[in-house]
């Protein structure tokens, strides 16, 4: 799996994220630098990751979403690539029109950092395939503008098409006001656009996947990643 | 030449902020606020004076970065 992890000035989780791809897979991620015009011949996946790409200035992934290297994503993408936004790189897809929707303020206005407990709500996806369909995991949040909304319309559409792949809950799998940490409309962690090949999402996986870490479930959606590229190629 | 882009949430969106200011003003004793919704304001510097020109090129601005038309409204003003 050759991974390319984009990085902004300002992106502080573009390491936790290529040390999470490279024990998975293996390989080496390529770093690539936001001025870029092109991604690295051969890139499996687009990582956009987490951080506060240009401090938040103007909206949350606004500024990074209007960089030089978002034309190449958004070809790629189109191209039907894989993309993978986590956090501020959710925010960041979204600001660049590569998935629908908003991420707004969490609705109690606080910065929220912890675990957080998400349903995988369908596994026969590349970005939860390392999962089981229902399967309830534990991974951190670190974020003050998460809480994701859309039109009536897009959530509908969201939910029709089964787009919605993570989302918030307890740690028994029930998906409730109580859980649905920042407010996001119908408890959405993650969502993917609607050709699938696009992921964005909230929580942050690569920050669960060694045991120091005290946790290992974010490993699924990575070896999962790698076991589709696989059997792709 | 100057102008002025004001963005603002587009009625039925949320507005935490907003809503955490009115409580503020509330609690200062400030009387007869019903409601408060929080926006930006762009003051910006325009070379040139062609005012059609300056308009088109605002609401360019405006669309493609200084607003996110999902959730904002904007209003360009020159002056």
């Amino acid at each position: 799996m050759k991974s390319a992890v984009l990085v902004f000035p300002g992106i502080n989780r573009e390491r936790d994220m290529a040390r999470a791809l490279k024990l998975v897979s293996g390989q080496e991620a390529a770093m690539v630098w936001h001025a870029d015009t092109a991604l690295p011949n051969g890139t499996d996946l687009v990582v956009v990751p987490g951080g506060f790409s240009y401090g938040d200035y103007l909206r949350c992934g606004a500024i990074a979403a209007r960089a030089p290297v978002m034309d190449a994503v958004r070809k790629y993408a189109a191209d039907g690539g894989l993309v993978l936004g986590v956090c501020n790189g959710f925010q960041i897809l979204c600001e660049a029109g590569l998935l629908p929707g908003v991420l707004m303020r969490n609705a109690k206005l606080k910065f929220i950092c912890k675990d957080v407990h998400l349903r995988v709500e369908r596994s026969d996806t590349p970005f939860t395939r390392g999962y089981n369909a229902g399967q309830v995991i534990r991974v951190p949040v670190a974020h003050g503008e998460g809480n994701y909304e859309a039109d009536e319309e897009t959530v509908k559409r969201l939910e029709g098409e089964g787009r919605v792949l993570y989302r918030y809950c307890s740690a028994e799998g029930v998906v409730d006001e109580e859980s649905n940490i920042n407010g996001a409309a119908d408890s959405i962690a993650g969502i993917v656009n609607e050709r699938g090949n696009v992921l964005g999402m909230m929580p942050h996986p690569e920050n669960h996947v060694e045991d120091i870490m005290g946790c290992t479930d974010g490993r699924g959606l990575f070896a999962g990643l790698a076991a589709h590229l696989e059997k792709v190629a | 030449m100057k102008a002025r882009v004001t963005v603002t949430l587009k009625s039925g969106i949320l507005d935490p902020q907003g809503k955490a200011i009115e409580g503020a003003l509330k609690s200062l004793g400030v009387d007869g606020v019903a409601s408060v919704r929080q926006g930006k304001v762009f003051d910006i510097e325009l070379a040139g004076a062609d005012r059609a020109k300056a308009e088109a090129a605002l609401k360019d601005a405006a669309d493609k970065l200084l607003a996110n038309t999902v959730i904002e409204n904007y209003r360009v003003e020159l002056l």
